[in-house]
């Protein structure tokens, strides 16, 4: 048996925040991906522009430098604004910015910039024969986004996003730079403590396949649920 | 008692893509029961006549009333505009249109196909539903095919299909974009069977097609477009029985 000397709990503990934090992460992102994609397909041209100064900015600047920025210049900007209303208006706030939340925030902040795309790729290559058949029927704008733009969408969209759900599980091991104790780091502490990195990285580096494996099986499964209509899958 | 409105009337409809005019002032009034026939070139603007009456086109000027109702419409700086998406919505859950190229959800199998809209868009129970899409499909001679997802059938059970889903919605007017233009030669006929039925059991239709046999036996009425104005209309012995334009004594001369 392996010898994690007393560092297993820790260990574990330090997994679930990362599978937390990949999860929520992704749902955030998701929901960005899809009001960005909307955005850049809408006829308005502000939204238009945000959304492309969105992605632009995002998919330029590398993940970690995001991070500290968001994480540590948030920080500053919310005393800043907290500074500014005790002195004008003698309100006293104090907020103190929680990694945890600051991590899901800032990964989901750079995945939505990802999804966006893929999202809007996959709109663009739903049929358009197939939403004017929903309009035509007396379908309003969200029912047919719900029952037929969707649907057909996502079969498009799931190898991206699954591409995408795999570059960020492995994004979340930089959260440990500010300071949160995902697996990643509580490895690397347990490594200089006991002087066998490979033990715990090698530990790390099982769990990360694990979740990604049980990510590929369950990402194949939606595929296969939205190709029903589609060719061999049937 | 007061008499029933009439189902579809359209008055000198206006439509521009860029610099072109592709519609001219057209106008067309469907009784219950009419089958009007647009015929024409490729290029004559009957499609997308057809496809400002349930508004998949707006058009830059004109009336639309569906049922006695008039749609009201509204400048914004995307041009001409319904006022009332709402309005729109229902008007176009009364007038179903079948495409050229089927259009029937991919996701989706031929019975869903039919009971989607009647459930999610008219209100009603699942059960109803699919009795009502069993009966449509015996009608269209589908019933075997229920359970088939679209890509699994011909060209030509899908677009019965697409009819049947048409129907599944009652609809006041049917609306028929080239129906028979994407099958293949030996798939035409059931097609047009189907519709023959539907005429006969006087189902008011606006049908664009190049079927002529089928617009001169069936059409109460027949209207021939040329660069999107109407060059000649009437009952269809009328026009294509002794046709008065040179264009259309042209366009129906016979092909080799």
């Amino acid at each position: 048996m392996i010898d994690l000397h007393g560092y297993g709990p820790r260990l574990f503990e330090g997994a679930m925040i990362t599978i937390q934090l990949g999860v929520l992460s992704l749902i955030l992102s998701v929901i960005l991906g899809l009001l960005t994609a909307s955005a850049k397909m809408s006829r308005s041209w502000l939204l238009h522009r945000i959304g492309t100064l969105y992605t632009t900015i995002i998919r330029g600047v590398p993940d970690l430098v995001l991070m500290m920025l968001l994480f540590f210049g948030g920080q500053i900007g919310i005393n800043q604004v907290t500074d500014w209303l005790y002195y004008q208006f003698d309100i006293d706030i104090f907020i103190n910015v929680n990694e945890f939340v600051a991590g899901v925030l800032t990964i989901g902040l750079i995945f939505g910039a990802y999804m966006g795309e893929t999202f809007r790729g996959a709109f663009m290559a739903v049929d358009n024969g197939q939403i004017e058949a929903g309009r035509a029927y007396g379908m309003t704008n969200w029912l047919v986004f719900r029952r037929i733009r969707f649907p057909l969408m996502m079969r498009h969209a799931l190898p991206g996003l699954s591409n995408n759900w795999m570059v960020l599980l492995k994004t979340t091991a930089l959260v440990s730079v500010i300071g949160l104790s995902d697996m990643v780091r509580v490895a690397a502490e347990a490594s200089k403590a006991t002087r066998e990195p490979f033990t715990f990285m090698l530990i790390v580096a099982g769990i990360y396949l694990l979740i990604a494996s049980v990510s590929e099986w369950g990402f194949a499964r939606l595929q296969k649920r939205y190709d029903v209509g589609f060719g061999e899958s049937n | 008692m007061a008499a029933t409105p009439i189902p579809l009337e359209v008055r000198n409809i206006k439509k521009r893509f860029g610099d072109t005019e592709v519609l001219k002032g057209l106008s067309l009034k469907a009784k219950k029961g009419d089958v009007i026939t647009l015929i024409g070139a490729s290029g004559s603007g009957k499609s997308t006549f057809l496809r400002c009456m349930n508004l998949l086109e707006q058009p830059d000027e004109g009336d639309l009333v569906v049922h006695g109702e008039d749609i009201r419409f509204k400048m914004t700086k995307h041009g001409r505009e319904p006022a009332d998406w709402k309005q729109v919505v229902d008007m176009r859950a009364k007038l179903s249109m079948v495409f050229q190229s089927f259009n029937l959800w991919a996701h989706m199998t031929l019975l869903e196909n039919i009971i989607e809209a009647p459930i999610h868009v008219l209100g009603k129970s699942k059960q109803d539903a699919i009795a009502h899409a069993r009966e449509l499909l015996e009608r269209v001679g589908l019933a075997e095919r229920a359970d088939y997802y679209p890509a699994q059938m011909s060209g030509g059970q899908q677009q019965r299909g697409a009819i049947a889903r048409a129907l599944a919605m009652d609809p006041e007017v049917m609306l028929f974009d080239e129906p028979t233009s994407a099958l293949d030669p030996e798939l035409v006929g059931d097609v047009l069977k189907v519709m023959r039925d539907l005429a006969k059991e006087g189902r008011t239709m606006i049908v664009v097609t190049h079927e002529m046999a089928f617009a001169r036996d069936v059409s109460t009425e027949v209207i021939y477009l040329h660069q999107g104005q109407v060059e000649e209309a009437g009952p269809p012995d009328e026009v294509l029985g002794n046709p008065k334009s040179e264009r259309l004594k042209q366009f129906l001369a016979p092909k080799h």
